[in-house]
């Protein structure tokens, strides 16, 4: 077994630097790194550019990183609960490539697969696929999607163990399987580090293979962007 | 009189199939799940990755891990399933999904759709609504006939960015249901009750298609 483990949150971050592309994992607030997100404000590191399905709310999530200024790019699907990230979006002080969800993990995924690129038809005819070769298969028009991959990916689990391994909870999982397989370094921050050897191998997400470094958090806050009820 | 929101949820879920998996968009979407037609069984599968979504949860158990992709806070039926975005979309571009219904801000008379960006004004991305349009053989439009200033939002061309070419085949409004033809044009099936032709023409900027009598929506 290769062990993964780092003390903490800082000891994961080593090595994450200005001008970086990270990708971070999460689907809204749901799954998102947050500890490994309020360190790296703390941090400082600026000009980075964020590969996240979503830029988090003005007050949590990559929104605290917005607030600083420490992103130069964000590549995203929906950002629609940002004010912050809208106003710095049409000032132009922040860039911004919108990419459609399914190609936004697909691109992960061939990332993390060792596939430069491939066709969806997801786009085309709009301006996502502007500059994009297009190919006909089957009398259907698609577009050319580039691989992406990242310096540092920073993903969220339930459980994980020593050698990497990784667990997701429901909802949670959502990008962060495709993003642990497509960054040059993938940190886990986990809720529960457990043993090795309790994880039953059958069960596992994330083999470990695709992480280098992985640590318990210290404290999650799990917040909850849209409480929903249903009367009883 | 034009129906509200829960009549159009009410209409379109008079389309869902027994044994359907289907896709339900944001705002008026997500009001079919109240509707399931009796005797069939439809599983709903939400893109951030769960199929067999149950109804919002009672107070004290809501789950911040267990979200729909509205972000709503949900449940998890017996027999559901938890997958990654990749898989998600695999399910909707690999057509293992029968139905989608979503939201529109425009729709034009050759089933284009904007439903994603006013330029300047509103950035709020696509999310899958790309993917969704691009790869469902089967979509329904669920919006109002105007948009706030009373203006159509069935056109001949669309005005804002698209988000989807020639893929919209049919649309459920407050006051109508059309089909898209292939060769162009909104033709008008049902009328909702006591709206006339007359009001849905004027209210129609593209091609609108008369045939014979036009029935009126049946609810139970």
């Amino acid at each position: 077994m290769i062990n993964k483990v780092v003390a903490n949150v800082h000891e994961a971050l080593l090595g994450i630097d200005d001008g970086m592309t990270l990708m971070l994992g999460g689907f809204g607030l749901c799954g998102i790194p947050e500890n490994s997100i309020a360190e790296l404000v703390q941090k400082g590191i600026s000009n980075l550019t964020c590969i996240s399905n979503n830029a988090g709310v003005d007050d949590f999530g990559l929104g605290l990183l917005l607030q600083q200024k420490q992103i130069k790019k964000m590549i995203s699907s929906y950002v629609g609960e940002n004010d912050e990230f809208e106003r710095q979006m049409l000032n132009g002080e922040l860039e911004v490539d919108l990419i459609p969800q399914g190609s936004l993990a697909e691109r992960c995924r061939a990332g993390g697969a060792g596939i430069p690129a491939f066709f969806t038809p997801a786009g085309y005819g709009t301006e996502v696929a502007e500059g994009k070769e297009v190919r006909v298969f089957n009398g259907k028009p698609h577009i050319l999607e580039d691989a992406l991959t990242a310096d540092f990916a920073i993903v969220k689990a339930w459980k994980g163990d020593a050698a990497g391994n990784l667990v997701y909870k429901a909802t949670a999982r959502n990008f962060n399987p495709m993003m642990a397989m497509a960054g040059k370094i993938t940190i886990a921050e986990v809720e529960e580090l457990v043993p090795v050897g309790t994880l039953d191998p059958n069960e596992i997400h994330t083999p470990g293979i695709f992480v280098q470094r992985i640590f318990q958090g210290e404290l999650f806050e799990k917040r909850i962007e849209q409480r929903t009820l249903r009367n009883k | 009189m034009a129906l509200d929101k829960d009549g159009i949820a009410k209409r379109i879920a008079q389309e869902l199939q027994d044994r359907f998996y289907v896709n339900l968009g944001i705002g008026i979407p997500t009001l079919v799940a109240n509707y399931i037609p009796e005797g069939i069984s439809v599983e709903f599968q939400s893109e951030n990755g769960i199929l067999g979504m149950g109804p919002f949860p009672f107070s004290g158990e809501e789950d911040a891990d267990l979200i729909n992709a509205g972000k709503q806070t949900i449940t998890a039926l017996n027999g559901a399933v938890y997958f990654d975005s990749a898989t998600s979309f695999a399910m909707i571009r690999g057509k293992h999904v029968q139905l989608t219904v979503l939201g529109a801000m425009e729709v034009s008379e050759n089933g284009d759709i904007a439903n994603w960006k006013i330029p300047g004004k509103m950035v709020k991305g696509m999310g899958g609504a790309m993917d969704l349009v691009a790869c469902a053989e089967n979509i329904i439009v669920a919006m109002m006939h105007t948009n706030k200033k009373g203006e159509s939002k069935l056109l001949k061309k669309c005005s804002l960015p698209l988000t989807g070419v020639s893929c919209v085949k049919k649309i459920v409004t407050n006051l109508a249901v059309l089909e898209v033809l292939p060769k162009g044009g909104f033709k008008l099936i049902e009328r909702a009750p006591g709206v006339s032709v007359e009001e849905i023409q004027l209210a129609t900027e593209g091609k609108l298609l008369v045939e014979g009598e036009i029935p009126e929506m049946k609810f139970n």
